[in-house]
């Protein structure tokens, strides 16, 4: 911060004005890169399809109509969906917290035997794995195939969370506390949930929201390991939904097919507003965590 | 001071880890999972050496003659040229887009409005939030030549829209410069951090002498960044041969299937859709192998180049 106000006092010179308008007009046309799809599957969501393909929607909806997510109500999947994406991602939170934070503060104490050997089997798995069919032969051999909990429990472990919760502890828990914890006799399991876990509410709500948007957004899991579709989550509906449909449709010719059509892009687009409202809408309230994250992680990537 | 290290140092081992059965207790969870559905297939790649039949098992299947033989029958295939070409052609590329995030970050450090600065790294961030399948979505969406935002901008220019889901060419284009568009911003963060840590009277320092903005971008900012661009470059490296599979495979369609099978998505049709589970695991295998390789010279060139490296 000093060095922007030191910067204030000098007397800027011709090419820094220069360079500072280049750099501020640069920016502006990233900003409309970035926002400007966004903005326009918003309008395209609330206008007649005609007019969205007939290039008449730039700036605001043209023939404003909700036809688009009336027709997401009349499909149940979506809501069906929408239910099992909140379960798993509320439950898979849950198991994922525990079990990563819980590992990582083990493994940033610097007293415990094997620690090294340990963080080496976990760090192992980041450049090493069975691959697809293994994995899901391991899947079937636990029965958990098609099953809620394939989706909740067995991928729930992060390396690279544990990592960033573990450079966390050993840089803001002070040994010394640890220490005169010990000689006054205080076990490490309610040392751990007395003394770490409060002064820890940053980590554990940056470990939360990472582990929240990865489960509410991944597809992969279900794809994989789910055949009811009674247990799909959103994602894989939205799939079927906006890609999968998307072929068929464009062949084929006829009014009514044009008509069918179009209805099925207006709701394409309501259905993307739906499905990443949630998201979007908390998001700026908890940039700040994620942000913090991202630099806890750099210290030690 | 620390009493308790001088004694446990003397003390026996298993009396430290006695004293300490809670650390151990809390990393159990993590470590069964880990050891179940980590280990457990990695074991599982032998299959990888066998004919696997499901109803025999992993150790009552026979091993197949010549143990070599899945990975021979990848290596004659027609896909092994094309599933190899189109990974390394999609990662190489997008590894070529990393100064993106370094100048965004550079930007954002020279921005002296403190409400447009905060305003452009929150819209910045944003896309990284949509799913993969929303976001593949809305790539479908808005390039539809009928229906979507290129139709009308090529009608306004009075062009003919091009179907680019349709053209094979456009392929890699298209997975690169909309991933630079989701994640560039969200990926500039680590080198934001980077900026703020530098030492603010090199830029008084530079000032005095009369640098520019640009010059103290040249000769303060960017030396700053390399060690962190290398590390990351390195761990990309590891990753040559694992393009991920979910993006490319909900961009693939039948039209530009000829550039869009990666290995990864090869590797689930053949495991997982049509279930030759020995032939998969050996494609896998292979591929992870040569990644670790590359991992390894990566770090090794780094570390005689300059100081950085992983280990």
């Amino acid at each position: 911060m000093a060095n922007k106000t030191a910067a204030k006092k000098v007397k800027r010179s011709g090419a820094d004005k220069l360079f500072e308008t280049v750099l501020y007009l640069i920016s502006f046309v990233l900003l409309v890169i970035v926002l400007y799809p966004l903005y326009f599957v918003v309008i395209a969501s609330f206008s007649d399809p005609s007019a969205v393909s007939g290039g008449q929607v730039w700036l605001w909806p043209k023939g404003f109509t909700l036809d688009g997510y009336q027709e997401i109500l009349k499909h149940a999947e979506i809501w069906t969906g929408y239910r099992n994406t909140i379960i798993y991602t509320i439950a898979g939170t849950a198991v994922g917290m525990l079990v990563n934070i819980c590992a990582a503060y083990s493994l940033s104490r610097k007293d415990m035997v094997g620690r090294k050997f340990l963080m080496l089997l976990f760090i192992f798995t980041m450049f090493f794995n069975g691959g697809t069919v293994p994995t899901f032969l391991t899947i079937q051999d636990f029965h958990l195939y098609n099953t809620w909990t394939v989706m909740i429990v067995p991928f729930s472990v992060s390396v690279y969370n544990i990592i960033v919760a573990r450079t966390f502890f050993e840089t803001t828990i002070p040994e010394d506390i640890t220490d005169a914890a010990r000689i006054d006799g205080c076990g490490n399991l309610y040392y751990f949930a007395k003394i770490v876990l409060p002064l820890s509410k940053a980590i554990l709500a940056v470990i939360g929201l990472w582990t929240a948007v990865g489960l509410w957004n991944s597809y992969f899991n279900g794809l994989i390991y789910l055949r009811d579709a009674d247990k799909y989550p959103l994602q894989l509906i939205l799939r079927n939904i906006l890609i999968a449909n998307n072929m068929e449709m464009s062949f084929g010719s006829g009014e009514a097919m044009q008509v069918a059509r179009r209805l099925a892009n207006l709701m394409r687009y309501a259905v993307i507003i739906v499905s990443t409202a949630p998201i979007m809408c908390c998001y700026p309230f908890v940039q700040k965590y994620f942000n913090q994250g991202v630099m806890i992680g750099a210290v030690k990537g | 001071m620390k009493i308790h290290t001088y004694e446990s140092k003397k003390g026996k081992l298993w009396l430290r880890i006695r004293r300490n059965w809670g650390l151990y207790l809390l990393l159990a969870p993590a470590l069964l999972l880990l050891l179940c559905f980590s280990y457990r297939p990695m074991y599982g790649v032998i299959i990888a050496f066998k004919e696997f039949k499901p109803a025999k098992g992993i150790l009552g299947s026979a091993w197949a003659d010549p143990w070599y033989k899945y990975f021979l029958k990848y290596f004659n295939s027609y896909q092994f040229g094309s599933t190899i070409k189109n990974t390394l052609t999609i990662t190489l590329y997008s590894l070529l887009t990393f100064p993106v995030p370094v100048l965004l970050a550079l930007a954002v450090n020279q921005m002296r409005v403190g409400w447009y600065r905060k305003f452009f790294q929150t819209v910045s961030y944003m896309p990284h939030f949509i799913s993969t399948v929303v976001m593949v979505g809305l790539i479908i969406l808005l390039l539809s030549p009928g229906s979507g935002l290129i139709g009308s901008i090529c009608g306004l220019l009075g062009i003919e829209a091009p179907n680019l889901m349709g053209m094979a060419g456009a392929f890699k284009h298209l997975y690169v410069w909309t991933d630079v568009w989701q994640h560039a911003g969200w990926d500039s963060i680590i080198y934001i951090a980077a900026l703020a840590g530098v030492d603010p009277t090199l830029y008084e320092a530079a000032t005095v002498d009369g640098a520019t903005d640009l010059q103290k971008i040249w000769h303060v900012d960017i030396p700053m960044l390399i060690p962190t661009a290398v590390i990351l470059l390195i761990m990309r490296m590891g990753g040559l041969m694992s393009l991920g599979f979910e993006k490319v495979y909900l961009m693939q369609n039948s039209l530009n299937q000829i550039s869009s099978e990666v290995i990864a998505t090869y590797v689930y049709k053949i495991g997982i859709v049509n279930t030759q589970y020995s032939y998969s695991t050996a494609i896998n295998l292979f591929t992870t192998v040569v990644n670790f390789i590359f991992l390894i010279l990566a770090n090794q060139i780094s570390k005689r180049l300059s100081e950085n490296s992983l280990w």
